[in-house]
């Protein structure tokens, strides 16, 4: 049986598709069978992300409607052992998506791997409910940033009252909170909401800070998950959120700016 | 935190003033959540009991919605609709 984990928020640009990639290719690093799903049909990214764009034959849509094979519709990832993805169909069609084709795929795909991470599309439409339906836990991915917090808030209603987990009275979806796009100097002077404040609205366990990164940016232009790229602040940050994902005690890093000197330090700078 | 900002007086940041925000509406939204809750869980609650007395009676046949209609009124209405063949 894998475990289900959707990448959800909400509001759009807030890095889901990035974290999903970044999160697959860890946990897929560490030896687990790792498959990431792309629920955002008709707009679909995450193979970009993944530098697998040119790769995508069959898609999910195709696979629920029983036109391909899991075999034929799964990209296996060349850079890392185990990991496969998923791609969204490019069909307009939002309905695509039925509760009972979603269950059978992720059912099938649940006896060959470990870990399923479903990247939601935004907003709180049938993809991203089909996306947060079925999991067993959900990474709430949350800019610090009213807007951003606000819709993980709704999102977080959603998971409590209309996941499969919550209708059938289970134990709840167990949430986390990635805050991602963080800026240390920003929230020290004042004009960014910080990791307590957030953590403290949401009431949400935190589960990793990814500061903002130029790395990121660059990642996406050359199609390789940030994770990868381990000289980079986000990269490292990434790799300690799979750590506590895994249920280890890491240090949070990239929570404050880099050291000043001492006469900065005493007079302000 | 340099040491000059000791000597300053506190100043509500803007960061301070979003979570503040934030904060009341991230409450509304739990307090409007948990009284859905409540009212769908009075609503099976209420469907059990008709079910004693009028057997075979369709869950949809019964509505329940709670009105705030002023700042100290707050109705709470009760629809039931019997089946026709009633004993």
């Amino acid at each position: 049986m894998a475990q289900i984990i959707v990448v959800t928020s909400g509001k759009g640009g807030v890095g889901k598709t990035t974290s999903s990639a970044a999160i697959g290719t860890g946990l897929a690093l560490k030896g687990f069978k790792t498959v990431i799903i792309d629920f955002d049909i008709g707009l679909r990214n995450l193979d970009l992300i993944m530098g697998v764009e040119r790769r995508v034959v069959y898609d999910f849509v195709n696979l629920i409607n029983g036109d391909s094979n899991i075999t034929q519709t799964l990209i296996k990832d060349k850079r890392v052992e185990g990991l496969y993805i998923l791609p969204a169909s490019q069909t307009r069609d939002k309905d695509a998506l039925t509760r009972e084709g979603v269950e059978k795929v992720l059912n099938d795909l649940s006896e060959k791997f470990d870990y399923i991470i479903c990247d939601s599309p935004a907003g709180i439409e049938q993809g991203a409910l089909m996306a947060l339906y079925f999991a067993d836990e959900a990474i709430v991915v949350t800019n610090p940033e009213v807007s951003s917090v606000r819709d993980s808030d709704r999102i977080l209603g959603i998971l409590a009252s209309k996941s499969r987990r919550s209708e059938q009275g289970l134990e709840p979806v167990k949430e986390h909170l990635l805050l991602t796009r963080y800026n240390p100097s920003r929230v020290e002077k004042g004009e960014m909401l910080s990791v307590e404040d957030v953590s403290e609205i949401l009431a949400v366990k935190l589960i990793g800070v990814i500061p903002e990164s130029q790395a990121v940016l660059k990642a996406s232009n050359i199609g390789e998950p940030v994770i990868l790229d381990e000289q980079s602040d986000a990269g490292q940050a990434y790799l300690d959120t799979i750590e506590r994902l895994l249920g280890n005690k890491v240090d949070y890093r990239f929570l404050s700016e880099e050291k000043k000197g001492i006469f900065k330090r005493l007079f302000g700078g | 935190m340099s040491l000059l900002n000791y000597f300053r007086p506190k100043k509500t940041t803007v960061a301070n003033q979003a979570k503040e925000r934030l904060q009341i509406i991230v409450a509304q939204r739990r307090r409007a959540d948990d009284q859905g809750n409540m009212l769908s869980a009075m609503e099976k609650d209420i469907l059990e009991v008709i079910r004693k007395y009028y057997l075979n009676i369709d869950p949809d046949a019964i509505s329940v919605q709670l009105e705030q209609n002023e700042d100290d009124l707050s109705v709470l209405e009760l629809n039931v609709t019997l089946p026709d063949d009633v004993k």
